[in-house]
């Protein structure tokens, strides 16, 4: 390789090294505010703001979820497998939400200690399966969330 | 001194506008039939043989192009900020060429792999978009294509606009990582990657196999956007030497 080219490959390299630390020291600075949700620990033990909206996200405890049958209130416990918090939300809910399910909602906590959720969304994971191989697999008890749940129920 | 050559003769061919011609033109016609074999098998597998999510129903579908127009449209970035790379450093014109050409199908498939995402977000999360870190770096790879389509048509000179289109796609090139990354680095809604290069999919094969056809299909599709445009590209730029002319004139 001659001198120049190798003087602009310099400069190339320069340019892509000198910009991923320049992004990732903006993103470091950052961290916090890139994560889109808080979750039921750092809640509980106020890591995240007070007084102000905010996204909480976990899983939906199995049979913690109540319908109010005069409106569309619903409530129900999100976890992490380590702290639970209580949610209310009024509204409807999106089609994946249930009971074990990942969520993220979006709202504030009030003096009670529930979290007022104004908007819920559903999370769903990379474990794309036919419905007869979910069948199988939750009679057998290793659906990908209970194999999760029990894990941290060893811990 | 002479100096040494420590790359494949044929990287050296393809500087040759007219050579590089000739040589996709004999390539095109077998990524015409391979893009639409396989996007022709993976599309009708896809839709009417592979089985239904458990939670998502049908609308899982969507995958089938989700997954791999988000894939392509990062490969066709790293291929720009290369092929501007290699622009840059050997001044090599057909590299100045792929990298201009690029841009353009990028942003087209970016765009489809943001649009197919909010149709998918509304049915199963509740929202077509949300701010997440993997949504929103996704759009800023969108707008570096726009950036850089923008940049390159303002400039007059070819030389020069390539040399500027070049350096913002390398700087856009941290980008990539950070899509890659974003939902193993962060808390975000969307879920983590369906490929990964290391282990088997999460899914069982008679899901992710037709998924596998769909993505080598849109690559092929890709080549084939790719050649013809550069193509066209190398016919303009050489609208003045004489293998062009005699082409033409016959």
């Amino acid at each position: 390789m001659n001198p120049k080219r190798k003087q602009r490959l310099i400069i190339v390299l320069f340019i892509v090294f000198g910009a991923s630390i320049a992004v990732g020291l903006v993103m470091y600075a950052l961290n916090q505010n890139i994560n889109l949700f808080y979750s039921p620990t750092d809640i509980v033990e106020h890591k995240a703001p007070e007084g102000t909206r905010i996204r909480a996200g976990g899983m939906v405890v199995e049979g913690s979820v109540k319908r109010d049958p005069q409106s569309l209130m619903v409530s129900f416990e999100v976890t992490d497998f380590v702290h639970k918090v209580p949610v209310t939300f009024t509204g409807i809910l999106p089609d994946l939400f249930r009971e074990g399910q990942g969520i993220v909602a979006q709202g504030e906590m009030n003096s009670e200690g529930v979290f007022e959720a104004v908007e819920v969304l559903a999370k769903h994971d990379e474990n794309y399966m036919p419905p007869e191989v979910a069948e199988a697999l939750e009679k057998a008890g290793k659906m990908p969330d209970q194999m999760r749940a029990k894990e941290a129920q060893s811990l | 001194m002479a100096e040494k050559k420590w790359l494949p003769r044929w990287f050296y061919q393809l500087a040759s506008p007219r050579w590089c011609y000739e040589f996709t033109g004999k390539l095109l016609p077998l990524f015409v039939i391979a893009a639409v074999l396989l996007l022709g098998i993976g599309t009708v597998w896809a839709l009417a043989f592979a089985p239904a999510d458990y939670q998502q129903g049908n609308s899982f579908r969507i995958i089938y192009i989700h997954v791999p127009s988000s894939i392509l449209a990062q490969s066709c970035y790293m291929l720009m900020a290369v092929a501007g790379a290699i622009g840059l450093i050997w001044k090599m014109k057909v590299a100045d060429m792929v990298a201009k050409c690029c841009a353009p199908i990028g942003a087209s498939i970016a765009v489809l792999s943001l649009a197919t995402g909010a149709i998918w977000g509304k049915p199963t999360w509740g929202s077509w978009w949300v701010w997440d870190a993997r949504l929103t770096s996704m759009l800023i790879l969108f707008f570096l294509y726009l950036g850089i389509i923008a940049l390159n048509s303002a400039i007059e000179s070819e030389r020069t606009a390539a040399q500027s289109t070049a350096v913002l796609a390398l700087v856009g090139l941290v980008n990539i990582p950070i899509i890659k990354y974003s939902v193993d680095w962060w808390n975000t809604l969307h879920q983590p990657a369906t490929f990964k290069l290391t282990e088997r999919p999460a899914m069982p094969a008679e899901m992710w196999v037709p998924l596998l056809v769909m993505v080598i299909g849109f690559y092929c599709f890709f080549a084939v956007a790719m050649m013809l445009r550069l193509r066209n590209e190398i016919i303009q730029r050489e609208r003045r030497s004489s293998w062009v002319r005699d082409m033409i004139t016959g």
